[in-house]
């Protein structure tokens, strides 16, 4: 079982100069898998899953992990997330492992595992800011499974990315997940979801309308406005 | 009027015949402005970035200031450091003025605001990208100032060059702390001023192109530098 789970959201509110972005969301993620958080743009999918990491402070409402009421920063230190532009150090590859594997007081010995998980180890040295998008996105999941995290938060990793360098971002993926990482990912792509999905949260202007089983929720969803977004991009 | 062909005489005679004088003025000269660049670089990189990334009441002022500061000019801050320690003044018992430590305090606050505010606008644009991933790995408040001083170490190269140029080639505050003594305080620049003085405006000028040329070794080695690592 997950250290970090069940996650439970309770009456969450936020606002941002004086606009409601997320309105009144009740969550509970129990189990272990892939859990993706689908919806429109400016639905509030990237800024549910900040506030899940503690990046951003709700107005109100609570976000708790494992029932414990613990410090912000010992709960974020068991997560790790992936932006949407993966931020790369400015030094070179294996540098960029080397900084979370330092900041974690974990051997440096490590880094050459997760080159290789990343499908970068003959690029170690290279500048890591020369790195394609699909190569720099690698390793930013790789950096941040480096930092064994309990939970790991992507948003939108593949976005702009071609079908090969999706699959392989997908593979990092699947691997995270059979370590036992706890995986919450931000996608628009309906084809990723249905292949990596253990459970979706649909969201809808803020708001979270669906959280259901993926296969139940490629079948049969059961709101409106998840009915309307699975067409919108089926047709 | 004089001519080039006396300056260039000069100049090569400067150059040919390395007079030992001429070479205690450089090395004095090299010696305060390259100590006071390293020291302004202690204090204002770090100060720089912790502008940049802390928010504050009156961060607004403080910026303000730094930015003003870097106008400062020479003389009259050579004026302040000179009634600091001066014997009547704050720090008249540590007995510094016209001694090089005196130029190196004074060049040092010529020097801190330029490295403290161009360090500031550096890192402030990149904070915006480091920020959140930064506190994703809740890196402490000192890492972070390591981490982005570190990532941005060849634009911070060219900050410090622009220090030691402004360093090196000021006049007015090391004449008024240093005095511009013989075989003590005499550097490049006080050494121009004396021979313009005296009327030798082919000398001073000879010596004004080998200031120039130690500047532009030390711009081409740190560009050497930056071109290798970068």
């Amino acid at each position: 079982m997950n250290r970090l789970l069940p996650l439970n959201i309770s009456q969450l509110h936020l606002q941002i100069d004086q606009r409601q972005l997320l309105n009144c969301i009740n969550l509970r993620i129990v189990s272990n898998g892939i859990c993706l958080i689908m919806g429109h743009n400016g639905a509030g999918k990237s800024l549910l899953l900040r506030c899940m990491h503690g990046l951003l402070k709700p107005n109100s409402g609570t976000v708790s992990w494992n029932h414990s009421g613990a410090d912000i920063i010992e709960t974020r230190q068991q997560q790790a997330m992936v932006f949407q532009k993966p931020l790369m150090l400015n030094r070179s590859v294996a540098g960029n492992i080397h900084y979370v594997l330092k900041l974690r007081n974990l051997p440096l010995s490590l880094c050459e595992h997760y080159l290789k998980s990343a499908n970068l180890e003959s690029k170690g040295e290279q500048a890591a800011r020369s790195l394609s998008g699909g190569e720099q996105q690698r390793l930013a999941i790789a950096r941040a499974i480096a930092t064994e995290p309990a939970v790991l938060f992507l948003d939108e990793p593949t976005a702009n990315l071609d079908p090969q360098a999706t699959r392989q971002i997908e593979s990092q993926v699947l691997n995270a997940m059979h370590q036992s990482i706890k995986v919450i990912m931000v996608t628009h792509d309906i084809a990723q979801a249905k292949r990596l999905a253990d459970e979706i949260v649909f969201m809808q202007t803020g708001s979270v309308t669906e959280h259901t089983d993926a296969k139940q929720f490629f079948t049969q969803p059961h709101s409106d406005a998840a009915r309307d977004y699975l067409s919108a991009y089926l047709h | 009027m004089i001519s080039f062909s006396e300056i260039f005489s000069e100049f090569t005679a400067l150059l040919a015949g390395p007079d030992p004088d001429l070479l205690e003025i450089v090395f004095l000269s090299m010696q305060v402005s390259l100590t006071a660049t390293l020291l302004a670089c202690l204090i204002g990189l770090p100060l720089g970035a912790l502008l940049a990334m802390r928010d504050f009441p009156g961060k607004w002022l403080v910026t303000v200031l730094v930015n003003t500061l870097m106008g400062m000019p020479p003389v009259v801050l050579g004026l302040i450091v000179y009634l600091m320690l001066s014997r009547s003044g704050p720090m008249g018992f540590l007995q510094l003025l016209y001694t090089p430590a005196a130029m190196i305090i004074a060049q040092t606050a010529l020097v801190l605001p330029i490295v403290t505010a161009l360090t500031r606008q550096l890192i402030e644009d990149s904070w915006k990208d480091y920020r959140e991933p930064l506190q994703s790995l809740c890196v402490s408040p000192w890492g972070c100032v390591q981490t982005l001083l570190w990532d941005n170490r060849f634009s911070l190269m060219t900050i410090s060059l622009a220090g030691f140029s402004r360093a090196i080639s000021e006049v007015g505050a090391v004449i008024i702390v240093g005095g511009n003594i013989d075989h003590l305080t005499r550097v490049m620049t006080t050494a121009i001023a004396l021979e313009t003085s005296k009327g030798d405006l082919a000398l001073a000028l000879a010596l004004g192109f080998i200031l120039l040329v130690i500047a532009l070794l030390v711009n081409a080695t740190v560009y050497s530098t930056r071109m290798r690592f970068a």
